[in-house]
Formats: C-alpha cells, sequence, structure tokens
C-alpha cells in the first residue's frame, strides 16, 4: 500500500490539538483519528466513532502544523488518538515513520483492539518507530470487557504481548467507572493482568466524567450510562493505590522466578 | 570609599548615579532551589492578622475605610502611620494611618471630590475653592485646550480612557537611587544638572531649569519624610533592612504625590539582594530576618490605596494600583539576573498568602536557570499570582535594568518614563469607516463626513480603504489629544519626585494603544472570506451584519487571520507616527486592555464578525472568546504573530487554564514502578521537567 512518497499519505482526520498536556509526556500536538470499532459505555468522543469521513490530511501537512510551533514541543512530541488510530495503520506508520526521521517523540493512544497476528510485520514497522503507547485497558475480564465496549478482549492482550517482545514502552490507562469498572475484584484483576507485562512503564487511573454526555445530545445518540454519577476523585486515587500494590506484588513474583 | 559601601566592589557607579553598574559589579547570581527559604515570624503573621481585619473592616464599609477630606497629600504632609510600630520592621503609610486614603487634587478636583462623594466623603469646602478658583489642576487645563472633535470622540468612546482627569502614571522612579547614594548626593547631582542647563532661556530651557527645581525641593522633602519616621536617609543605606527601608521611602513619596493609573516599583530585588548577601556574610543579619523585611515591605505595597471613582474601577476592573516589579530576567553578559532575593519576593506569597498586588512579574527566559523556573512554576500553581512576560524579546530593546510600568510597559529605569496615552478602539473606527463618521450608538457624526458604505454586501477592498482613512483620522484626532493631556500633565501635575529619580537626559515614550484588534481580525477576514450582509436603520446607518457562510479566525494559527491583525497594528502605528508628539515622545503602541475590554465593548455596536452590540471584547491581544478552536498553542502562536516592533509597549495575552487542562488533575499517573525489571528500555525521557514537582 505504501506509495512513493510517505508525506503524501493520506488519513481521515477528526480535529488536532495544539496544546495537549494529558496525553503523554510534555506539550504535545495531538492528532485525532477519525473511526473506531469500539463503542465504550463512557466514550468522550462519539463523534470520532464513523470511519472514512473527517478531513483528509497528509503526513506532511500534519507534521508542517506541529514543525510550526515545534518550540513549544520541545520537551513533548506527537500523540495520534482518536478514534482507533490502528484502524489506519498504514497511516499512522507513515506518519510515525517521517516523525522519527525528524526526530519526533511519538506516542500512541489506543485501546490496540484491531490488532491481529496476521499482520504482525506491518505492526512491527509500527513498533520500531513508536517511542511510547498509552494502552487502554477497558476491563479486566473478558466478559465485562465485550459488556462495555462491545468488543473481545483478546486482541488487546495480544498487541500488549507483541509491544513487549517489541520493547515498546507502555503506559496503561483505565477509566474507573462506579458500578462497571470500580470493584475490587476487578481492580485485582486489573492489577494481576497489567503486572506481568515487563514494558509496563505507568498507569494512569482516570476517574469516569460526564462531559461527553452533550455530545450524544448533540449527535442524537442516546448516552448509554445515563445516570451514572462522574468518579469521585479521592475513589479513583484508592483504586489507583490498590492497583499499585498488585502490580508491585506481580513484578515481586516475577523477580523472584527470576 | 564611603563607610556604607565597604566591602562592595567599586565602579563607575561610585563617580556617577548608576545603579545598574553597582548591581552588575556586585550581585550574585543563584542558580540553587528554594529550600533555604523561611516561613513568617511570629510579628509577620500578627501584622497580617491585623491587616485581614482591616480588609474585612474595609469591606463591609464597601470597599473604603477611611478617607482623608482636609490635608492635601504631599511627600510631608501627614506625620507617621503605622499597624504596630513595634512589630513593624518596614514602616510607612500614605497618611497618618493604614487603609486611610489620601486626598490628592491636582489631577483634578472634581474627580477627587466625587470619588469622596461616592464613599460618604465630602471634601473640605475650602479645598475646593482653593482649587477652583486659586488652583488649577490637570483636569482644567485639558479641557481648555480639548478640540470640540476630541470631546466628541471621548464622549462617544472611541478613544477610551484617556488620562485626562487623573494621574497619568506608568512613570517608575529609581527608588533603587535613594538607598544607594542616599538622598543629600542625589540633590548634589540634580544641582549640578540645574547648573549646566544650557543658559539661553528658550521656553525648554526654563521648563528644564524649573522641573530641575521641582525635583530638589521634591528630593529634601524626601529627606523628611524619613525624618518623620526616625530615619536619616540623606547618607546611604548601611544595610539590607535600611536598604529596604529606603527605597520604599522613595516609592512612599511617589504614592503619596500622584494617584497615578499605574504605580510601578521597578526591579528591585536583585539589587536589594546585595546589601542580603553582604549582611548574611557579615553576620549581621540571619535569613529569618532579612525573609522578615521582605516580607514587610511587600504587605507595604499590599496597602498602597488610593481614592478613585466607581466608573474609574470599572474601567479597570477593581481597585488596580499596579505596583509591579519585576523579577529576574538575564544580564547581558549571559549571568541570570536570578537572586535569593527574586525567592525571597516570590515567596511572600507563601508567607502572607497569595494577592493580585505587587504586580510580582517574572521576566521570563528561556535561559532562566532551571530551578528558578520550578520554583515559579510551584508559585504560580499554588498562588495564581505571578505574570510573566518575556524577557528574551524586550532585552534586545531595553538592556537588563528595565522594569515592567503597569502591566506591559517596559522601560530603562531611571532613564526612560512613558506618556501614558490610554487606547483608541478599532472596532469602532471600522464601524465608522462604514457608517461615514456617524456613531451607531448615538447615530452622531463624530468622525470625518467620509462617504459611507452603501452596498448591501460589505466588499473587502472598499471597507479596508476606507478603514484606513478613518484609523488615519483617528490616530491624528488621538495623538493630538494625547499631547494636550501631556503638556497639561507637566504643567499641573507634574511627578516631581518620580522625575528627580530620573536621569536628566530623559527618554520619553509616547504610549499610545489599540483596543479590539480581534474584533477588526476576525470582522475583516469575515469580510474578505465569507459573506457579511449589512442591517440598516430607517436612516440607512448600519446598525447589524448577518454573516453568510465560514471565515478563518484570529486565533487558530491561520495566517489568512493573523495577518489581517499583523496588518492592522502595522498600518495603525505608521499613523500615529506620522503625528507630532510632545516632548519628543517615540510613539509606541500597545494591546493590552486587559481589564477594560468589558467597558469598550459595552460601547460599541455590533461589529462584522457577528459579534452584537454590547458584547465584550476580548482581552489585549486575545482572541475573541471560543473562536480559538485548535488549542491553547495555536491560539498563542497567532498572538505571537502580531508585530512586536510596532507594539512595543507590549502585547497582552490573558491565558487561563483550569488545573485539569495542565495533565495534573484528573489523571492520576505514577511513573515510579520497578524501572529496574528493565533497564535499557528507555521510556518517557521527553518527560516535561516539571513532572517531578509533584
Amino acid at each position: 500500500m505504501m506509495k512513493c512518497n510517505p508525506e503524501e499519505q493520506k488519513g481521515y482526520i477528526h480535529s488536532t490539538e495544539s496544546f495537549g498536556t494529558v496525553d503523554g509526556p510534555g506539550i504535545r500536538f495531538v492528532i485525532f483519528f477519525q473511526g473506531c470499532p469500539l463503542r465504550c459505555k463512557y466514550c468522550h468522543n462519539p463523534d470520532t466513532w464513523q470511519p472514512n469521513q473527517g478531513n483528509k490530511m497528509t503526513v506532511g501537512e500534519l507534521l508542517e502544523l506541529y514543525q510550526h510551533n515545534e518550540r513549544f514541543y520541545q520537551k513533548g512530541g506527537i500523540t495520534a488518538t482518536g478514534g482507533e488510530p490502528l484502524m489506519q495503520l498504514a497511516f499512522l506508520t507513515a506518519l510515525f515513520t517521517e516523525a522519527k526521521k525528524r526526530g519526533i517523540h511519538t506516542c500512541l493512544d489506543t485501546s490496540g483492539i484491531v490488532y491481529t497476528k496476521s499482520k504482525r510485520e506491518e505492526f512491527e514497522k509500527l513498533f520500531a518507530v513508536t517511542d511510547l503507547v498509552l494502552l487502554d485497558v477497558k476491563h479486566s475480564d473478558p466478559k465485562g470487557h465485550k459488556e462495555l465496549t462491545g468488543q473481545d478482549q483478546e486482541p488487546v492482550l495480544a498487541f500488549a504481548k507483541a509491544l513487549e517482545e517489541a520493547r515498546v514502552p507502555m503506559i496503561v490507562r483505565h477509566v474507573i467507572v462506579p458500578g462497571i469498572t470500580d470493584g475490587k475484584e476487578e481492580l485485582a484483576a486489573l492489577g494481576h493482568l497489567i503486572g506481568k507485562f515487563r514494558n509496563l512503564k505507568g498507569l494512569e487511573v482516570l476517574p469516569y466524567h460526564t462531559m461527553g454526555e452533550k455530545k450524544y445530545e448533540q449527535l442524537g445518540i442516546p448516552y448509554p450510562l445515563r445516570g451514572v454519577e462522574a468518579m469521585d476523585k479521592k475513589e479513583a486515587g484508592k483504586a489507583r493505590e490498590l492497583l499499585l500494590k498488585i502490580i508491585m506484588e506481580e513484578r515481586k513474583n516475577m523477580m523472584n522466578k527470576k | 570609599m564611603r563607610k556604607e559601601w565597604e566591602s562592595f566592589r567599586g565602579g563607575i557607579w561610585e563617580k556617577e548615579i548608576n545603579v545598574r553598574d553597582f548591581i552588575q559589579k556586585n550581585y550574585t547570581p543563584y542558580e540553587g532551589d528554594d529550600s533555604f527559604l523561611v516561613g513568617p515570624t511570629e510579628d509577620t503573621k500578627a501584622l497580617w492578622a491585623q491587616v485581614m481585619d482591616l480588609s474585612e473592616q474595609e469591606r463591609a464599609k464597601g470597599g473604603v475605610l477611611d478617607m482623608d477630606t482636609k490635608i492635601i497629600s504631599t511627600i510631608t504632609s501627614h506625620g507617621p502611620g503605622y499597624l504596630d510600630k513595634a512589630k513593624e520592621k518596614i514602616v510607612g503609610f500614605q497618611t497618618d494611618k493604614p487603609f486611610k486614603r489620601s486626598l490628592q487634587p491636582y489631577g483634578g478636583i472634581r474627580m477627587a471630590m466625587k470619588a469622596c462623594e461616592e464613599n460618604g466623603y465630602h471634601v473640605d469646602p475650602a479645598i475646593v475653592e482653593f482649587f477652583t478658583k486659586h488652583r488649577k489642576t490637570h483636569n482644567d487645563g485639558v479641557f481648555d485646550a480639548y478640540t470640540p472633535e476630541m470631546r466628541a470622540c471621548r464622549s462617544s468612546h472611541i478613544i477610551t480612557g484617556l488620562p485626562d482627569a487623573y494621574g497619568r502614571g506608568r512613570i517608575i522612579g529609581d527608588y533603587r537611587r535613594v538607598a544607594l547614594y542616599g538622598v543629600d548626593r542625589l540633590i548634589e547631582d540634580k544641582q549640578h544638572q540645574k547648573d549646566s542647563t544650557r543658559t539661553i532661556m528658550y521656553s525648554d530651557v526654563t521648563r528644564e531649569r524649573e522641573e530641575l527645581s521641582e525635583q530638589i525641593k521634591a528630593l529634601k522633602e524626601l529627606k523628611e519624610l524619613g525624618q518623620i519616621y526616625g530615619f536619616d536617609i540623606s547618607r546611604p543605606a548601611e544595610n539590607v533592612q535600611e536598604a529596604i527601608q529606603w527605597l520604599y521611602f522613595g516609592y512612599l513619596a511617589a504614592i503619596k504625590e500622584q494617584n497615578g493609573a499605574a504605580m510601578s516599583l521597578g526591579r528591585t530585588s536583585t539589587f536589594i539582594d546585595i546589601y542580603a548577601e553582604r549582611d548574611l556574610k557579615n553576620g549581621t543579619f540571619t535569613e529569618e530576618q532579612i525573609q522578615e523585611f521582605v516580607d514587610h515591605f511587600i504587605m507595604k505595597l499590599r496597602l498602597v490605596k488610593f481614592a478613585r471613582t466607581p466608573e474609574y474601577n470599572a474601567l479597570f476592573s477593581g481597585d488596580p494600583t499596579w505596583v509591579t516589579e519585576s523579577i529576574g530576567g538575564m544580564g547581558i553578559d549571559g549571568r541570570p539576573m536570578v537572586t535569593k532575593m527574586s525567592y525571597r519576593y516570590l515567596h511572600t506569597l507563601q508567607n502572607l498568602g497569595t494577592a493580585p498586588e505587587p504586580n510580582l512579574t517574572v521576566l521570563w527566559s528561556t535561559r532562566l536557570p532551571e530551578n528558578f523556573k520550578r520554583f515559579c512554576a510551584k508559585t504560580s500553581i499554588e498562588s495564581s499570582s505571578i505574570q510573566y512576560e518575556n524577557d528574551d524579546l524586550m532585552r534586545v530593546t531595553h538592556g537588563d535594568d528595565y522594569a515592567i510600568a503597569c502591566c506591559v510597559s517596559s522601560m530603562r529605569v531611571g532613564k526612560e518614563m512613558q506618556f501614558f496615552g490610554a487606547r483608541a478602539n478599532l472596532a469602532k473606527c471600522l464601524l465608522y469607516a462604514i457608517n461615514g463618521g456617524v456613531d451607531e450608538i448615538s447615530k452622531k457624526q463624530v468622525g470625518p463626513k467620509y462617504r459611507p458604505i452603501t452596498s448591501e454586501y460589505l466588499d473587502y477592498d472598499e471597507v479596508m480603504d476606507k478603514f484606513k482613512d478613518m484609523m488615519k483620522w483617528l490616530a491624528q484626532v488621538y495623538v493630538n489629544a494625547l499631547n494636550i493631556i501631556h503638556y497639561m500633565h507637566d504643567k499641573y501635575c507634574y511627578e516631581r519626585i518620580q522625575m528627580a529619580l530620573h536621569d536628566k537626559k530623559v527618554t520619553r515614550w509616547f504610549a499610545t494603544g489599540i483596543a479590539g484588534l480581534s474584533v477588526v481580525a476576525d470582522s475583516l477576514s469575515a469580510i474578505k472570506y465569507a459573506k457579511v450582509k449589512t442591517v440598516r436603520d430607517e436612516n440607512g446607518i448600519v446598525v447589524d451584519y448577518q454573516v453568510e457562510g465560514d471565515f478563518p479566525k484570529y486565533g487558530n494559527d491561520d495566517d489568512r487571520a493573523d495577518e489581517i491583525a499583523y496588518d492592522i497594528v502595522h498600518q495603525f502605528m505608521a499613523y500615529v507616527k506620522g503625528n507630532h508628539t510632545y516632548r519628543g515622545g517615540i510613539p509606541t503602541t500597545s494591546i493590552l486592555t486587559i481589564t477594560s475590554n468589558v467597558v469598550y465593548g459595552k460601547n460599541t455596536g455590533s461589529t462584522p464578525d457577528g459579534r452584537k452590540g454590547g458584547e465584550p471584547f476580548a482581552p489585549g491581544a486575545n482572541p475573541m472568546h471560543h473562536r480559538d478552536s485548535h488549542g491553547a498553542v495555536a491560539s498563542l502562536s497567532s498572538v505571537s504573530k502580531l508585530p512586536f516592533k510596532d507594539a512595543q509597549d507590549g502585547i497582552s495575552n490573558t491565558f487561563s487554564i483550569i488545573p485539569g487542562a495542565l495533565g495534573k488533575d484528573d489523571a492520576i499517573l505514577f511513573d515510579d514502578i520497578a524501572f529496574e525489571l528493565e533497564p535499557d528500555c528507555a521510556c518517557c525521557e521527553p518527560n516535561a521537567s516539571l513532572d517531578s514537582e509533584e
């Protein structure tokens, strides 16, 4: 699929944010990819779901936007998020490849859901030019995962495994939703699940908020979590403590086995 | 060498009045962290509690606790005033007690009377009579000379906030000179200046001689002010406590004499640090004592109060005094101008709690010591009370001993001053261009009767053409109104003590200002890139606009809109420069309606960008609210394209951000787990330098 000039590659972009401070280290230029196969109940960007629409932008155009304000991003870089960037794998790889050529730190925010071993080679090309992955692990339990996102959990774990093998550092993000992902058992299971990955470098516990609700109204989509209150930040802090403890245990076990 | 100067490195500063040379030869840059800082002393806490109590009483009384209605404020008009004499390490108030506002009629007696009356006080009738019958004020002088056109522009608000009834401010005396040299030496120097003026009495020479005499008198009064509080400030300060006290007396004299729109302090911290370093070395004072002096000094600066009217406060959104102190920056020799005293000043925000005044302003350079940057960031997060300005930009023009007056006006301390010039409302000017000089609200012919635009849809070239003509007219009326104002201010309300703390040869910046920049940029962009339909009243005056289609908006890093903003600033400045300016003032402009954007908007009808009549403008050079949709960097990038060379008096961008958007609120991060498992796997290398802060 690769064309002669990777800078000419085009992708569907929902929007860009010039001052991203929560999606990876430093101040970042954040690119929201259009299209996502998941339908997470708490998704706050439902406007990025539909694939093959939005602005068609080239690698060159996006990086030019970045470089125009490069001085702001000295300690940051670019982050691809969405939507699900991996739905446009070839374009994403072209973008990151070109970014790395120009010395830009690359970060991918993904659910990993579209990963398949059949595309392993293509994914490896991407891993080679990815500095950091923010992996959204939605739910520890396969059933819960399906319930929450509409998709199976299996590809997510396979993706994480592939990242580990490719030695791509990974920060796990987990949204704590009251009544869905805040149970002790769920959290403990998650700790055990992700603690095993040797490339795990950090964890972000994100308290669920209701700011996305308006967008659903505008789009005329019923809001799946209507009535669920925003997660208390202190509770999210406690969840983080618990997760941390279990991850540490998991790590100690691994060290001992070694 | 004088005994007060012992152990200082000598230099030209001994021979001539040259504070910068003294600083450069003697200051100690500090690149360490904030761990040396100490908390408030018991005395500081007790005094601050007293201040909080008085503030509460003031609030309960509706904003003013006490006003002087009988004594005209001069440098020596009042006896000493204290909070608690035994506890105060730095002393001096504007009147004989804290929170009592002084009576300053020289700017205008009506303003002084109104300020009293609005607060339930009445100026002594004898004083009113004196200032209406026998002694003219600045305000009277200006209105004697104004043309009908200037008055019309003033009342229609196309020119707003002119300092024609109040003190112009924006002049910074080099208060450090009082501490370094003592007043006697300064008098000697001024006497020498007076003795060496030209001898043919052209009017400017006569004026110069009269002004120098006034300056000498003011310095003598300054010495007396010291005596009122029991200090002999005829000699140089001997230690850090004296240095702060002497310097503060200089500043206090200025605010006793002038109720200026901005009474800024200068750039004092690094100067004061030289004394602190010497005292620490000699064991004269401890860190606790030095921080206490600083805390008490800053406390005094927080209690600067003026008698003002509600309209004045509405224009400036509150009761600001703009006691701006400039901190940090880089020296032209490459050394940071950051000292421990820079930390101590900022640390008052911790010791005394947060406050908008004094307006602590960090002169930011990318090359500032990393530790200081972190400390600033930390203090900003905790207090939301630090202003930042671009030292790398201003140092090029003003060197490394400039300070900020008000919010953005930079000037070399003691060498440059400014004639403050309020703002011209360019959004309204655009409407005048469309309506042929007829005011869209009053429907009066205010501007020249140029041909109005009669088409239903606005044509970009036609509008631009007419807009340029109207800007040229506006610049001419505006600059000439300012010429009158500054002539009269010099004549009737001369800043004696502040100018006494300047060199003989002073560079005068002739400041103008622009309001409504983003409204104009977006309006012109709408006319150019979308379709703008006019809505007219029964007399054919355009009173509203309908925008059809989308257009590039200033604030999104889109050159199409940003270039319009650039061109307007450049063009307006060119027209300003085409006029004669009083006293050889060098024209500058600023884009900083930081506080008055609401008032300007209220007095401006609907504009072609879709903004409805009466809606606020964006502050300063900010993009219009909600129109910057590509995030902060894009928004800042648009602002940064404005030509600083044309707007050297400053470009302000008001930037507020919810803590969560800075990345540390909702996301609860940790990155300290078990790195030992993968020591070779580098992650997060470009981590933001501040991440580890909390």
